[in-house]
């Protein structure tokens, strides 16, 4: 098993992503450039977070259009799993394979800071190892988070659970004050479709370990270890 | 022929303009009175084109494929001849 992460000018969460999955889980995973042009050798890809292209133009947009992003598409149409952290999601909604698109927090600040999260769904391959409607806590480090879909895609999100996380208080309440950046519906993180492309605001790498005050983002990169092994 | 394109890329009305109410909240702070602020975004692009419907035909897809998300932006185009 082998995973790709991949790194664009500016991705600056991509060697604790390749941490977490190589020495806190065992697991081959390998950096690549954003010039790669192939991807087939791989199991499972996740795109970090950071400030690709210094976010000119829209947050994750051009990196959305550099040709990797057409490997990227290629393999989630073949059904593997795909990762955007942050960035990543960034890139994932400008490129089209997730609904919606992240806009500048409404109180347009940069917010790093530790937050709730309810996971609204154990039927992926990034949450499999979760119970529904455990509250986690993994910290945000963005300025363009605010989640903005209209109302048919937000129905449509809920209709086919979709949304995968949602910003809550440590009773696991989606109220507007853990609402960290103004998302429609608290939404932290959603998937595709068919499910195996996931975009979610919060960082789970830095929740991967005791060291970091909360090892509850593991989970989601042993999901998905557990969601390749088993395909 | 070569033309000058200017275009504008907006937030939909009603879509949260953080930036301009943050503006308009420093516009008060000195004094002034506005209902509303909006950001927008101006690009400006010369391209060669046949005439200049071929010219606001390339602008608009160059809109629809990167300059603007369509999710949450309207955008206008401008064109004019330049020598």
């Amino acid at each position: 098993m082998s995973i790709a992460v991949v790194q664009f000018g500016g991705s600056n969460c991509d060697l604790d992503i390749i941490h977490v999955l190589k020495d806190v889980l065992g697991v081959d995973a390998e950096l690549v450039w954003y010039k790669e042009e192939n991807l087939d050798r791989f199991d499972g890809i996740v795109i970090p977070g950071g400030f690709s292209y210094g976010d000119y133009l829209r947050a994750g947009a051009i990196a959305a259009r550099t040709p990797i992003m057409n490997s990227v598409k290629k393999q989630a149409d073949a059904g593997k799993p795909v990762i955007g952290i942050c960035n990543g999601f960034q890139v994932l909604t400008e490129s089209g394979l997730l609904a919606g698109a992240l806009t500048t927090n409404n109180y347009p600040k940069f917010r790093c800071e530790p937050t709730y999260l309810r996971v609204e769904t154990t039927d992926t391959p990034f949450t499999s190892m979760f119970r529904k409607g455990e509250i986690l806590s993994i910290p945000i480090a963005h300025m363009e988070g605010n989640y903005y879909a209209d109302e048919p895609t937000l129905a449509a999100l809920e209709k086919n659970d979709q949304v995968v996380f949602r910003y809550v208080d440590k009773n696991g309440n989606a109220t507007d004050e853990a609402n960290p950046n103004g998302s429609r519906e608290n939404i932290a993180g959603i998937v595709s479709q068919r499910k195996n492309v996931l975009g979610m605001m919060p960082h789970p790498e830095r929740a991967s370990e005791e060291v970091l005050g909360s090892t509850d983002g593991l989970k989601v990169f042993r999901s998905m270890v557990e969601y390749i092994s088993d395909r | 022929m070569q033309y000058q394109a200017e275009v504008i890329i907006e937030l939909k009305a009603g879509m949260l303009d953080p930036e301009g109410t943050t503006v308009k909240r420093a516009l008060e702070h000195l004094g002034y009175e506005a209902d509303s602020v909006r950001t927008a975004k101006k690009y400006t692009i010369v391209l060669k084109a046949a005439d200049i419907h071929s010219a606001r035909e390339n602008v608009e897809e160059m809109c629809q494929k990167l300059i603007a998300n369509p999710i949450i932006h309207n955008y206008s185009v401008s064109l004019r001849e330049i020598e």
